[in-house]
């Protein structure tokens, strides 16, 4: 317990080093911003308390809320924030992990040129792991952002597909009904009015469908750059090149190819050595729902073991917590737990 | 001792009754019609307990009672892991009903789990929250819609008269149990065609941790 402590006021001091001010945050918090943020699978991985006079409470799954919350009501840029405490979620008894856990986070809030934020933090979480020898990963959720504005498809589709970026197997259906042409489809009898969704809302969508109906399939070359996309893994200058060679076959997706480019030069700026570090332009589609932009995780080979650090942008969270106003966020936690049982394998070995 | 736990009311503790009969084992109330106490002949070494059917699971996962009878609904809503803890020994051919998800008849344009899907996140931006659905459900509603990849709804608990949810608009939606259907179409809705979330029949189990010999009961109802 005691080394915990130490590994925890190790990292505090690393991030507090680099500017960053403390923060604290409730273990309880308000059930219905994580609900609405999250939505029910929080549920499925939060431990919910009810309280008869202060509604549905919350353990809290993480600090990114409650941190961002803070930020935004006293918003002043540019921001950096550290922190340290328990989180909980259920666990599936079959990986044998607690579901009281440590986190210590580094959070920045900054309109300097994005790369270099994103380098800053990313680096920063490298250099304090460097002794560990973790495998990096990382990847970008705006290429595929950018992949699907440039389908040649309706504005409709695309929101559709970008709502499903984090449920891979929904993305991959929504994108094979859109590669078809539109299937009969045969309406429901009707019936009594009853509910909130009025009739003119059922009308409105039946108009939709009818207009979905004749639209024609996305391009199957447009899906197969897609597919393409979504392929690609390596280390990260090689995928660089792979997503520069796709750029002439989904031309939307070099802005976010460049803003990759100078993430990598920003990062050689500082001295790291990026040859080794890992890229998946899937990676972060499953686990990381609010993370859209750049995203990153450090690992131990030890099997059942979470990332022993994770992180990433997430700029659209902002805007919601921000009641519109948003402000550009990256940010990342490292469990000490982990970086702790990681430090004595290398000391054992 | 073994423990036997068989649903303590009405038509489903008479079709237990009936089902354990047909294989040689009598059950029956003892002392008065109020006394939630049995007998078991037919088999020895087994006693029974009149339980409440949605309590079964539980007392199963515990291990106070070796076997019971009770819907499979339950003991999957119930029972996260429910295969390492209970098992099932037969299937009883009653029972019958389907967990499904309704929406109103008037929704013509919603038909499928991808309807749904739409119209939630249209709702969410009309209403500002999301889209509810009305259930008792909770555990096996949420992992059937997460694997189908609906979003943007909220589930709301409801223990009873749920198909009327829709109508005192407390919920958009519902997913409840149904065997023929009437009640969800007398309460304007109508089941999505690939709205059904399980198929559930009452079932007898058998507990994993609660030991004893099961033997000579399982064989008796087999050899039937």
């Amino acid at each position: 317990m005691s080394q915990l402590r130490a590994e925890t006021a190790r990292l505090l001091a690393a991030f507090e080093a680099n500017g960053a001010v403390r923060l604290e945050a409730d273990i309880l918090q308000p059930a219905d911003v994580l609900l609405d943020l999250y939505g029910e699978d929080i549920r499925a991985r939060a431990y919910v308390a009810s309280d008869p006079l202060r509604g549905e409470q919350m353990l809290r799954p993480d600090f990114t809320v409650p941190v961002v919350q803070r930020h935004m009501a006293v918003s002043a840029e540019p921001a950096r924030y550290t922190y340290a405490g328990p989180v909980f979620r259920y666990q599936d008894s079959a990986t044998g992990r607690a579901a009281q856990s440590e986190q210590v986070g580094y959070e920045v809030f900054d309109r300097s040129a994005p790369e270099v934020i994103e380098a800053e933090v990313f680096g920063l979480f490298h250099q304090i792991l460097a002794p560990l020898g973790l495998t990096a990963s990382t990847g970008d959720v705006g290429l595929l952002r950018a992949a699907i504005d440039g389908l040649s498809t309706s504005d409709a589709r695309k929101a559709a597909l970008r709502r499903h970026i984090w449920r891979p197997l929904r993305f991959q259906s929504l994108l094979a009904r859109f590669s078809q042409p539109v299937a009969p489809k045969t309406l429901g009898a009707g019936g009594q009015q009853i509910g909130l969704r009025s009739a003119q809302d059922v009308q409105e969508r039946l108009a939709q469908l009818e207009e979905e109906a004749s639209a024609p399939p996305i391009p199957a070359a447009e899906i197969e750059a897609l597919t393409d996309l979504l392929a690609i893994r390596g280390k990260l200058p090689e995928a660089l090149k792979l997503l520069q060679a796709l750029t002439s076959r989904l031309p939307s997706i070099g802005p976010a190819v460049a803003h990759m480019a100078a993430r990598i030069k920003a990062l050689d700026a500082a001295g790291m050595d990026v040859a080794p570090i890992g890229f998946e332009a899937a990676y972060g589609l499953t686990a990381m729902e609010y993370y859209d932009g750049f995203v990153f995780g450090f690992y131990a080979a030890e099997p059942g073991w979470p990332a022993v650090a994770s992180g990433g942008r997430y700029d659209a969270l902002t805007r919601v917590l921000g009641q519109g106003r948003a402000v550009p966020a990256v940010g990342g936690i490292i469990r000490p737990e982990y970086s702790l049982r990681a430090t004595k394998g290398r000391l054992s070995c | 001792m073994l423990k036997l736990g068989v649903p303590s009311k009405g038509r489903l503790m008479q079709e237990t009754f009936d089902w354990f009969a047909e294989r040689g084992v009598q059950l029956s109330k003892s002392g008065s019609d109020r006394e939630y106490v049995g007998q078991v002949e037919g088999v020895d070494g087994v006693e029974l307990v009149l339980l409440s059917a949605g309590e079964i699971p539980r007392e199963l996962a515990a291990g106070r009672i070796h076997f019971g009878v009770t819907g499979t609904d339950l003991v999957h809503e119930k029972l996260a892991h429910w295969a390492d803890v209970v098992e099932p020994v037969a299937e009883m051919g009653f029972g019958f009903a389907d967990l499904i998800i309704a929406v109103p008849a008037c929704w013509r344009d919603v038909t499928s789990l991808h309807d749904l899907d739409a119209v939630a996140a249209r709702f969410r931006a009309d209403h500002g929250f999301r889209l509810r659905i009305a259930t008792k459900y909770h555990r096996l509603v949420r992992q059937f819609l997460t694997a189908q990849g609906v979003a943007d709804y909220q589930l709301l608990d409801s223990q009873g008269a749920t198909e009327g949810a829709v109508k005192n608009e407390t919920a958009e939606a519902i997913a409840d149990i149904t065997s023929t259907g009437a009640t969800i179409e007398a309460n304007h809705l109508r089941i999505l065609e690939d709205g059904l979330v399980l198929k559930s029949q009452a079932t007898l189990w058998k507990s994993h941790s609660a030991g004893g010999d099961c033997g000579p009961l399982i064989r008796k109802i087999s050899a039937h």
